[in-house]
C-alpha cells in the first residue's frame, strides 16, 4: 500500500525532511544580475583555473557540494547519498564531481528539472527511513551547454528572441531527517507533456504545458489553492513560458498573477544583460532556490514555497531527427513549519 | 496533448514569442555585409594595381578575405560582429571562414585530429559537399548539352 | 563609384539573407548553403556573372559568388577538358579560397582559444 501517496501524482511526506544546508556558486554574468547579493560564491572567471569548461563545471559542482556540507557543519562521511545531475552527455560533470567526494552516488538526468527531481528522490529516501542526510546537487555551464546544444562560442550567429541563456553555476541542498526546517512537505512528480514544439530555441513554450500539468495536479491532489503559497517558482520557463503559464492557468481557473514567477526571469536583467527570453539550465533554478529562496525563507519573508524546476528532455540528435521537445516539471512544496 | 491541440498551441505560442527587430536587423545586415564587400573591393583594386590579372586578383581577394574572417574569429571579434550584423556577417566569405575557425577552436581540447581537424568542417563540410558536388553535376550537364 | 556599387549590392544580398533568418528557423549554416546553391544555379544559367561584372566584390564576396565561381569553373573545365574538366573545373576555380580556409582555419585554431560570451 502506498500509504504516503496523495491523489494521482503527489506524495505527502509523513516525516518531512528538513533543508539543513544549501550553497550556490555562479559565474560572472549571473554575479552581475539582480540576485547577486544572494549567491554564496561568484566566480570571476568561468574556467576557474581548469583547462576545459567541462572540467570547470565539474569543479563548480564539487566545490558547491563540499561547501554546502561544510556550511551545515557536516562531513562527507555523514552524507548517506549524493543525488546529482547536469546537462552534459552522460552527466559526466556530476560523475567526475562525485569521483572526488566518496559519497554513495546516484546520477540523475532530468535536464533543467534535475534540482527538484533530486530533491524529490532525496526527500522520499529520507522519509522512507533509508537515509538521514542526503546531498542534492546540480550544475550547468553556459559554455558547455552552448557547444553541446547550439553553436561554437566564436560562431557569429544571432540568438533568437525566444532563446534563453544557460546559467553557469551550481546549487547544492543538504536535506536531513533532523533539522529545524524549512521542511519538504509535498512532492508532485510530473508526467512528460509534449506540446509538439520542435524549435530548440523556444524551450519556454515547450516546457510550459508540463509546468501547467504538474501545477494543476498538485492543487488537485493536495486540495490547496495557489494562494496557499507565498511564492510559486518555476525553473527556467523564461519570459515566454511564464507568460504562457499565467495565461493558460487563468483559463483553467487558477490565478497565479500575484505570487508566481520564474527563476529564468529573475536571475538576469533582461534589458541590461541581453539574455533575450531569460535564463535556463539546471543551475538556473538551483542557484535561485539555494540562495534567494532559502535565505528569504530563513528571514521569514516566505513561509510556504512551491518550487518546480522544468526540463526539456530532448537532445541534439532527437531535434535533428525532427522529434518534438518533451517537457517535464517536478514540484516540491517547502514550508517553514512541520505541521 | 492531442494533434489538434498541438496545432492550436503552436499558433498560440507564435503569438507569444517576441518578434525580432526586423528593420534594425536589416539595416545592420546591409551595413555589415556592405562593409565586408567594400573591403573586398579595396583589396581587389590594390592587387590589380600591382599587376595581377582579373582571375589572380579574384583569387588573392578570396585568400585575403578568408584570412580576415579567420583572424577576427581567432581574436574573438567575429561572434560580436555576427551578433550585430546577422546575415551581413554570415553571407560574405568571411562568414564562411568564421564557420570553420569557430568549431576548430572550440574542439581543440578534444585533440588535433578528431577535435580541430574533424570539427572544422561541421558547417563548412556541407557547404563544400553541396558546392563542389553541384559544380561537378553542372560540368557533366555542360558536356551532355554540348 | 566602384566601392559604392560593391557596398550597396553586397549589402542588399545580405538583407535578403537577414529577411530569411528572421522569418524562418534557418541557422547561419542553412543560410550559407542556400546562398551557395543559389549562386551555383544562377551561375550555371549565366545570370550571376552580370552582377559580378556590375558590382565586383559586392557580388563575389558573398558566398553566392563562391557558388558562381564553382559553376563557371565547371562549365569552363567541361568545355576545355571534357569529362576530366567537368570534375576538376569547379575546384580549380575556387581552390585558392578553399586552401586558404583550411590553412588559416587550422592555424587560428592552434593559436587562439575560444572565449566565453558575456
Amino acid at each position: 500500500m502506498a500509504l504516503k501517496k496523495l491523489g494521482a501524482q503527489t506524495t505527502k511526506l509523513e516525516n518531512p525532511p528538513s533543508v539543513v544546508s544549501y550553497y550556490s556558486i555562479v559565474g560572472p554574468k549571473e554575479g552581475e544580475g539582480p540576485l547577486k547579493d544572494y549567491f554564496d560564491l561568484i566566480l570571476e572567471d568561468d574556467l576557474w583555473g581548469q583547462d576545459s569548461w567541462e572540467k570547470a563545471e565539474s569543479k563548480i559542482q564539487e566545490e558547491c557540494i563540499k561547501l554546502a556540507i561544510d556550511k551545515g557543519g557536516l562531513s562527507s562521511e555523514g552524507i548517506d547519498y549524493l543525488i546529482a545531475g547536469d546537462l552534459i552527455n552522460q552527466i559526466t560533470p556530476s560523475s567526475y564531481s562525485a569521483r572526488q567526494l566518496a559519497i554513495p552516488y546516484y546520477g540523475v538526468f532530468g535536464a533543467c528539472s534535475t534540482m527538484t527531481q533530486s530533491l524529490s528522490i532525496g526527500a522520499m529516501l529520507i522519509d522512507g527511513g533509508f537515509a538521514d542526510n542526503i546531498a542534492c546537487a546540480v550544475s550547468s555551464h553556459f559554455s558547455t551547454a552552448e557547444r553541446q546544444f547550439r553553436f561554437p562560442l566564436e560562431y557569429g550567429n544571432q540568438r533568437k528572441m525566444s532563446a534563453q541563456w544557460t546559467v553557469t553555476g551550481a546549487g547544492a541542498t543538504i536535506i536531513s531527517s533532523f533539522g529545524n526546517g524549512p521542511y519538504i512537505k509535498h512532492i508532485t512528480t510530473g508526467k512528460i507533456i509534449d506540446p509538439g514544439i520542435t524549435d530548440a530555441a523556444n524551450m519556454g513554450s515547450a516546457m510550459a504545458p508540463a509546468a501547467i500539468d504538474t501545477l494543476i495536479c498538485h492543487f488537485q491532489d493536495t486540495g490547496l489553492a495557489p494562494s496557499y503559497y507565498d511564492l510559486i517558482l518555476s525553473g527556467d520557463l523564461g519570459y515566454v513560458g511564464k507568460d504562457i503559464v499565467i495565461d493558460l492557468m487563468k483559463k483553467k481557473g487558477y490565478d497565479l498573477s500575484k505570487n508566481y514567477t520564474d527563476c529564468g526571469v529573475e536571475i538576469f536583467d533582461k534589458s541590461e544583460q541581453d539574455t533575450h527570453a531569460g535564463g535556463s539550465g539546471c543551475a538556473c533554478s538551483a542557484t535561485v532556490y539555494n540562495s534567494y529562496v532559502f535565505k528569504e525563507m530563513a528571514k521569514g519573508k516566505y513561509t510556504k514555497v512551491l518550487l518546480m524546476s522544468t526540463g526539456a528532455l530532448h537532445s541534439t540528435m532527437s531535434t535533428q531527427q525532427g522529434e518534438s521537445i518533451p517537457g517535464i516539471a517536478h514540484a516540491v512544496a517547502i514550508e517553514n513549519t512541520k505541521e | 496533448m492531442d494533434k489538434l491541440n498541438k496545432n492550436d498551441y503552436k499558433k498560440y505560442v507564435d503569438k507569444k514569442v517576441p518578434k525580432p527587430t526586423y528593420l534594425r536587423n536589416m539595416i545592420m545586415a546591409f551595413l555589415v555585409g556592405g562593409t565586408f564587400c567594400t573591403i573586398g573591393q579595396i583589396i581587389t583594386n590594390i592587387l590589380k594595381s600591382n599587376g595581377l590579372d582579373k582571375d589572380m586578383a579574384a583569387a588573392g581577394t578570396s585568400i585575403s578575405m578568408v584570412f580576415i574572417g579567420a583572424l577576427l574569429t581567432g581574436l574573438g571579434l567575429y561572434d560580436k560582429i555576427g551578433k550585430v550584423g546577422g546575415a551581413g556577417a554570415a553571407i560574405p566569405i568571411t562568414g564562411f571562414a568564421n564557420s570553420i575557425v569557430a568549431p576548430a577552436m572550440e574542439y581543440k581540447r578534444e585533440g588535433f585530429i578528431f577535435g580541430v581537424a574533424a570539427k572544422m568542417f561541421t558547417v563548412a563540410g556541407p557547404v563544400l559537399v553541396y558546392g563542389i558536388g553541384s559544380s561537378v553535376i553542372i560540368g557533366l550537364i555542360t558536356l551532355l548539352l554540348r | 563609384m566602384e566601392y559604392i556599387k560593391a557596398f550597396i549590392v553586397g549589402g542588399l544580398i545580405c538583407i535578403i539573407g537577414q529577411i530569411i533568418l528572421d522569418n524562418t528557423k534557418f541557422t547561419p549554416a542553412h543560410l550559407l548553403l542556400t546562398f551557395l546553391l543559389s549562386g551555383v544555379v544562377l551561375g550555371a544559367l549565366g545570370l550571376y556573372q552580370p552582377l559580378v561584372d556590375f558590382a565586383g566584390a559586392g557580388a563575389s564576396i558573398p558566398i553566392s559568388g563562391f557558388g558562381n565561381s564553382l559553376a563557371k569553373g565547371a562549365i569552363k573545365g567541361a568545355n576545355e577538358k571534357a569529362l576530366i574538366g567537368a570534375f576538376t573545373g569547379g575546384i580549380e576555380a575556387t581552390g585558392a579560397g578553399v586552401a586558404a580556409i583550411i590553412l588559416f582555419g587550422y592555424t587560428m585554431a592552434v593559436i587562439f582559444n575560444p572565449k566565453t560570451k558575456d
